[in-house]
């Protein structure tokens, strides 16, 4: 494939449409699997191992940073048994401050670049960006498509942007942020989803969290699907990561099943799955608490961030 | 105007649906009758009144609304089917609770005290429907008496409970009583038993979780609660057997007290309380002898479910 507007834009709309009464009633027959005992257990752990520990906030402080990533590490200090989270997310400006809590931890640092959320920006200002992000140390970039230039057809002009994003970010994994929620349709969730895979993105994942429908199990089965169709077709393997409105233990568990009856166990891992979440993690820990002590826990018993 | 024509296609369609119902429930009755053998008494009840009665399961309450219980359970109390309730409707209703609780609290006592007024004046209303459940009238009375009785006292309680303390030094110092927070209770099994218990630990700000084991006339309270303003969660009424579910409530760490008035067991009771004590609960333990319901409650029922905060505040010169 050239990338050129007449290839992508063929090649994308050719691609079979998603039918969409059969995508939400799978997704939600996927919903019902109950998980309970050790089956359950193994799926909390693995869920926190799959945290992106999130906080994008304007009134984010270096001290609340500093907080959050120190939580990452050990979400649970009443437990030396609970694994840490998989990464922090934040804005560029906080990177440093997170970046020295984090250095040599294992645990990733991911910063949203690109104008964040709404990537209406110049395309020097969105690499001067990721730039900046990289070199404070993050070495994951979340990077928000153009949605005005993909609604309007302009695939190509997309593209671009993401191959000179993932050319910024050196080292550093790109995901590229599809916004979901603006796309309107399971066909553009596709078409979105195999464009950024085109162009060189490692993970792609569905919202920013700054609208209001983000992350959906129906969204994240036709993203699972086309993960798979995509290795399938290029032998490269993409991550897929769901953000936004996942908050509860159950919920987390739901896309757990989804990833296992829909791409299988080589998606099952935190390289290649992510939950970009900020309340998710104390379910988790609450759901945890409550199996190895056989009474319901209660959140004043954790952080607040 | 916008609000006829919105309306009459609504009516329209109910209309029409109902009379279907009507019509396939006729033709379920002709068929009855004409082919199988029913009991005469239930063709007579049929026959004479024209219609089928409406039969009503008791359901839990619950943050507001009225579910069954998430396990799917049931039990009979007197051929009335009833929700049993389960741990995790109990879960369920904590979650209610605890979100509901802030805001209660935080509303002036003038305000809870005129929501407690208003639910007074819907259980005078529906008085005949506590009494058709097997309440004796004098305690229907006396239980609303009772409740108008703590509503009088939401925004006096902190003026007997609290106060200015003479300190040493340059500071006002003031003791103020707060609510507890998310409180179980296991209710005895009277109707006034169970509004003496309720009244006292909501006109304060707490929030509870009611277990009983006199669900008719329980849920009719809910459905009192329900209508008059008391907001959804404030008091959240579980139905079934509370040596199942109390011990749930009184380990879990988000429930802030527990009142085991209607624990008639010692040994639960005193198992509850060991339990209660993991997260540092409240626990109120009935006397001995039973609690006689019918005497002046005092403000013990009350005050047992209140923290005293006290603020040193400097003086000026």
């Amino acid at each position: 494939m050239s990338g050129s507007a007449f290839d992508l834009r063929s090649f994308l709309h050719g691609l079979p449409g998603v039918d969409k009464v059969g995508v939400e009633a799978r997704a939600a027959a996927l919903g019902t699997r109950s998980v309970k005992t050790t089956a359950k257990a193994a799926a909390i752990d693995l869920a926190i191992r799959m945290v992106d520990l999130t906080t994008l906030e304007g009134a984010d402080t270096p001290g609340k940073v500093r907080a959050l990533s120190a939580k990452a590490l050990r979400p649970d200090p009443a437990d030396p048994t609970c694994p840490p989270v998989a990464a922090v997310c934040v804005y560029p400006a906080m990177v440093p401050v997170a970046a020295e809590v984090l250095a040599g931890s294992g645990v990733h640092l991911a910063s949203v670049a690109t104008a964040f959320p709404s990537g209406q920006a110049p395309l020097d200002v969105k690499l001067a960006d990721t730039r900046d992000a990289v070199a404070g140390g993050a070495d994951e970039i979340d990077m928000v498509i153009s949605r005005g230039a993909f609604l309007s057809g302009r695939y190509d002009h997309v593209y671009d942007e993401i191959v000179a994003v993932k050319e910024a970010c050196g080292q550093a994994h790109l995901k590229v942020i599809l916004e979901t929620g603006e796309l309107g349709t399971y066909d553009n969730v596709r078409r979105a989803s195999w464009l950024a895979m085109l162009a060189g993105a490692d993970f792609i994942k569905t919202s920013t969290g700054k609208v209001p429908v983000a992350a959906t199990l129906p969204v994240t089965l036709v993203m699972l699907e086309a993960v798979r169709d995509f290795r399938a077709r290029t032998g490269r393997q993409v991550g897929v990561k769901p953000a936004g409105g996942i908050r509860t233990t159950k919920d987390a568990i739901k896309y757990l099943v989804l990833i296992n009856e829909t791409v299988g166990d080589d998606w099952l891992h935190p390289d290649w799955f992510r939950f970009g979440a900020s309340s998710l993690l104390n379910d988790l820990l609450m759901q945890r608490t409550k199996l190895t002590t056989g009474h319901y826990a209660g959140p004043d018993y954790f952080t607040l961030d | 105007m916008p609000e006829s024509s919105s309306d009459r296609p609504r009516k329209g369609g109910s209309d029409k649906s109902a009379g279907k119902a009507v019509a396939v429930r006729k033709a379920a009755l002709a068929k009855t009758v004409t082919a199988t053998p029913v009991p005469a008494a239930a063709v007579a009840t049929r026959a004479t009144s024209g219609r089928l009665t409406v039969r009503k399961t008791y359901k839990l309450y619950i943050g507001g609304a009225f579910p069954r219980s998430e396990s799917g359970r049931t039990y009979l109390v007197d051929g009335d089917n009833v929700a049993l309730a389960s741990r995790k409707d109990a879960r369920d209703a904590v979650i209610a609770a605890r979100k509901a609780q802030p805001k209660w609290a935080g509303a002036t006592a003038y305000n809870r005290g005129q929501v407690l007024y208003r639910v007074a004046e819907m259980l005078e209303a529906r008085r005949a429907e506590f009494v058709a459940l097997g309440v004796p009238a004098a305690e229907v009375d006396a239980a609303v008496d009772r409740w108008v009785w703590y509503a009088g006292w939401s925004d006096k309680i902190a003026q007997v409970h609290g106060g200015a303390n003479p300190v040493a030094g340059p500071f006002f110092n003031i003791s103020a009583p707060e609510p507890t927070g998310v409180v179980g209770v296991v209710a005895p099994a009277s109707f006034l038993g169970l509004v003496s218990v309720i009244a006292p630990a909501i006109v304060t700000g707490n929030t509870v979780v009611v277990l009983t084991a006199t669900p008719q006339a329980a849920v009719t309270l809910a459905e009192v609660l329900a209508t008059s303003d008391v907001p959804g969660g404030v008091v959240n009424i579980l139905t079934g057997n509370a040596a199942e579910t109390a011990p749930w409530l009184a380990s879990h760490d988000d429930v802030n007290a527990l009142d085991l008035t209607g624990v008639t067991d010692p040994a639960l009771a005193a198992d509850l309380e060991r339990s209660a004590a993991g997260s540092l609960k409240r626990v109120v333990r009935p006397p001995a002898d039973g609690t006689d319901f019918t005497a002046d409650p005092g403000l013990g029922p009350m005050t047992a479910l209140l923290e005293i905060k006290t603020v040193w505040h400097p003086k000026g010169f």
